[in-house]
């Protein structure tokens, strides 16, 4: 029971790997890509969780009582944030890339032309 | 490769994959068993040392500003590069967009979406504004808080206004916002050290108690820096998206 | 760690499958939406609001808008 999340995460990895590999589609695979990276939030938030722990905010909770770890908390949020801007830049090249090929089957996309 | 030949190359290296993960977890210290020193140092200690209940966030733009600074230049360089990647290349002709939208006859919105989009317009602003300047007592937070103001613009486009959208959101306007956001956060750090403190130190006044609006020194600060920022970055690559779905092609 | 943490859990990776497994794009945006929602409540459970706060306005409403716009943008090429 206690690696259950951590099963979770993995199982999640390697689904979002499956989908990236056998993709016909481009913007499919950005999905899946990003379905890749919300493992890894998974990951950090399991890995700093404290049992029967609150949520480290201390406007309402006694000064000293037990808090979840506050610092993966920190990367996680702006890694989520920061995750979408990726995303749209990668579908900026998708979007050239049918304007382009005429097509977003990464199979079609094999050799590169001039 | 054939799709099914790749499928079962696949599931063999994925399940070599997946057995190495599952080994590593393994040696984790367990779900709920945090060992670490830092956390609870940090619960400990934050409240006090900076005056902010959301230790989050003094943790994001405080104890850790640097990575925050890395991480915001993440999304400065991500919104310039959708900028570049749609550019108009040399064979298109260069119609504004809204020439063109003016000319283009719209698909008719439902009244109910317009009526129900226009209303939510301005306590989305309300609310994610409230986000952003309460984040350092409650959960918030100048990225948060940006991404709700930014949904705040999306949803003027999404009830049929797209020209209104550009006019609100200006691509000069929308730059300059962006860079001065950006820029403050770094020009924060530089004032520390122009008074001879170490780079992004807390040099403010940190207010009278915890929990306040007005506490914790250049935390709110770089907090509202940081949300202006990530607003402008998200209207800005979804104004190129939109732009480039009315631009006109020339001849191939 | 507790029932609602564990059934929580199953339900994201019942999502993420699901997300993975549809290949049309457009109907893969609606349940990329819907796993960006249970995801928020899998951190909310993990006690972990910021983040909860941050994925459900990210990843349910601005990462699909995004891909909506590009599909749009692709399809209308296509005419």
């Amino acid at each position: 029971m206690h690696v259950f999340p951590f099963v979770v995460v993995a199982w999640i990895i390697l689904v979002g790997l499956y989908g990236i590999v056998t993709s016909r589609h481009l913007v499919h695979l950005i999905v899946c890509l990003a379905v890749v990276q919300s493992a890894t939030y998974v990951l950090l938030l399991g890995v700093g969780y404290v049992s029967r722990g609150a949520a480290p905010y201390f406007s309402d909770i006694a000064l000293h009582s037990r808090a979840v770890d506050p610092v993966v908390q920190a990367l996680t949020l702006t890694d989520v944030v920061v995750e979408a801007a990726v995303s749209a830049l990668l579908l900026a090249i998708a979007v050239q890339t049918h304007k382009r090929f005429g097509t977003l089957d990464p199979d079609e996309l094999k050799e590169l032309q001039g | 490769m054939t799709p099914g030949l790749r499928r079962w190359t696949f599931l063999v290296a994925g399940g070599g994959l997946g057995a190495l993960l599952v080994w590593g977890f393994v040696g984790l210290p367990g779900f709920g068993h945090y060992p670490g020193p830092y956390g609870d140092l940090l619960n400990s200690v934050a409240v006090g040392q900076r005056h902010a209940t959301d230790v989050v966030t003094a943790i994001n733009f405080d104890y850790r500003g640097f990575d925050t600074l890395g991480e915001e230049f993440i999304l400065f360089t991500a919104a310039t590069g959708v900028s570049i990647v749609l550019r108009e290349l040399r064979r298109e002709r260069e119609r504004t967009a809204v020439d063109e939208a003016a000319g283009r006859e719209a698909p008719a919105t439902s009244d109910a979406v317009r009526m129900a989009c226009l209303v939510l317009v301005g306590p989305t602003m309300l609310v994610g504004w409230n986000v952003v300047s309460h984040g350092q007592v409650n959960p918030g937070g100048g990225f948060q808080g940006g991404a709700i103001m930014a949904t705040a613009f999306v949803l003027v486009y999404l009830s049929g206004e797209f020209i209104a959208l550009k006019r609100l959101s200006p691509v000069h306007l929308t730059d300059a916002v962006e860079a001065i956001g950006a820029g403050s956060f770094a020009a924060l750090g530089v004032a520390a050290l122009a008074l001879g403190f170490p780079y992004l130190d807390n040099i403010l006044p940190l207010g009278t108690s915890a929990g306040t609006v007005d506490s914790s020194g250049t935390i709110a600060l770089i907090s509202f820096f940081v949300g202006i920022e990530v607003t402008a970055a998200f209207v800005l690559i979804v104004g190129e998206l939109l732009e480039q779905t009315l631009l006109v092609r020339g001849d191939r | 760690m507790s029932a609602l943490q564990a059934a929580v859990l199953v339900l994201v990776a019942g999502g993420a499958t699901a997300v993975v497994l549809t290949r049309n794009p457009t109907r893969q945006v609606v349940l990329l939406s819907a796993y960006g929602i249970t995801l928020a409540l899998l951190f909310t459970a993990f006690q972990a609001p910021d983040v909860a706060l941050s994925e459900l306005t990210v990843g349910t409403v601005i990462l699909p808008i995004l891909l909506l716009v590009a599909l749009a943008k692709v399809r209308r090429k296509e005419e």
